[in-house]
């Protein structure tokens, strides 16, 4: 073969020599075989939990980013623009947040789907060798021990290095990305995401309760007012009959109270 | 000729490919050397692309020794240097 720099040649197993009977080290590779392909199932298991994580902490995220958005309306409606745009401003940061839980939520899910076809591939194999495993017993002479059981090595050493690399890999990322999301939920957790965002003590909504209180009241007085007004009205009418101005056709308008905004 | 992609599996390819793929990897080995994180994803991508697409992926079940081992798609230019300052990658 020609020189490969980067390229690395794979190597014969020379593992053998040395069991008594080498027939033992087949049964004592099926068992290592078995233990990886748990160990692989177990990483597809661990990915698939943080990926559920980081899914449920951007959900969390992404309803307040929705409340927010919601408070903003509701502030610019009343007025209130200072309130909508500090809602909106907190809104963007947590945009930039749910954004890299994105980024991680879509690793996590190729690293799953990557060492799902890992376990599937290492699943086959494992199944082949022990095929060829028991083929090889059945019909064992001294003789012809050596290099048989040599060759009824070959691949499978090599898909496990693999697959053992690609677990430690994946655990590596998964362990990286726990520990992000675990800054997310401490932070989800100590109320510092909540004063932002969602807890309904939050200052803004605090700003904005006081706010439609007061226009509850306000437009209320309106409707009281209107109601009132009518009756007086109506008293009137029935007396001079001088309907020009039609003042009768505001309560329909009241009732809202969206006069009131002042 | 046999290549296996870590963390993908084997693909079986023609000999006639070894040409381009050395070309190639000398590239890959370069960009390596320099520390070229650009150069390098580039180079691997076009290595590892060269592998996908004129190689067969070899069965499952299929228990064959590769001729070549490639480093993961996602290693970084660190971790290939690393591997390269090895003896190899897949332990005898």
């Amino acid at each position: 073969m020609q020189r490969m720099g980067l390229i690395f040649r794979s190597k014969a197993t020379k593992a053998l020599d040395r069991a008594e009977d080498p027939r033992e080290t087949l049964d004592y590779s099926y068992t290592k075989q078995r233990e990886l392909l748990v160990k692989v199932r177990r990483g597809v298991a661990d990915v698939a939990t943080s990926r559920k994580r980081v899914e449920l902490q951007r959900t969390q995220l992404e309803q307040q980013g929705d409340k927010l958005h919601g408070q903003a309306q509701k502030a610019l409606a009343a007025g209130r623009e200072d309130l909508a745009r500090e809602a909106l401003t907190r809104r963007s940061a947590l945009q930039q947040q749910i954004a890299d839980l994105q980024t991680q939520e879509s690793s996590l899910q190729a690293e799953e789907e990557k060492l799902t076809l890992a376990s599937q591939r290492l699943q086959a194999k494992v199944e082949a060798f022990r095929t060829k495993k028991e083929t090889l017993k059945a019909t064992y002479t001294a003789a012809e021990a050596q290099t048989k059981i040599g060759e009824a090595f070959s691949g499978i050493s090599e898909e496990m290095s693999d697959v053992g690399l690609a677990v430690e890999r994946a655990e590596d990322k998964t362990a990286q990305m726990q520990a992000r999301a675990g800054a997310v939920d401490e932070l989800l957790a100590s109320g510092a995401l909540d004063d932002v965002t969602a807890s309904p003590n939050s200052d803004i909504d605090r700003e904005l309760a006081a706010l439609s209180a007061g226009t509850d009241v306000d437009s209320e007085l309106e409707s009281l007012k209107a109601q009132l007004g009518t009756g007086e009205r109506q008293a009137i009418e029935g007396g001079t009959d001088s309907g020009a101005t039609t003042p009768a056709s505001q309560p329909d308008e009241q009732p809202e109270g969206r006069g009131g905004t002042a | 000729m046999i290549i296996r992609i870590m963390g993908e599996g084997q693909f079986e390819l023609p000999d006639a490919d070894v040409g381009a793929l050395n070309a190639l990897d000398e590239q890959v080995e370069r960009a390596v050397e320099s520390r070229d994180d650009n150069a390098f994803a580039a180079a691997f991508a076009q290595l590892l692309e060269r592998v996908r697409g004129h190689g067969t992926a070899l069965a499952d079940d299929a228990l064959v020794d590769s001729d070549l081992v490639l480093p993961p798609s996602d290693a970084s230019v660190d971790e290939v240097a690393r591997l390269l300052g090895d003896e190899g990658l897949i332990p005898g």
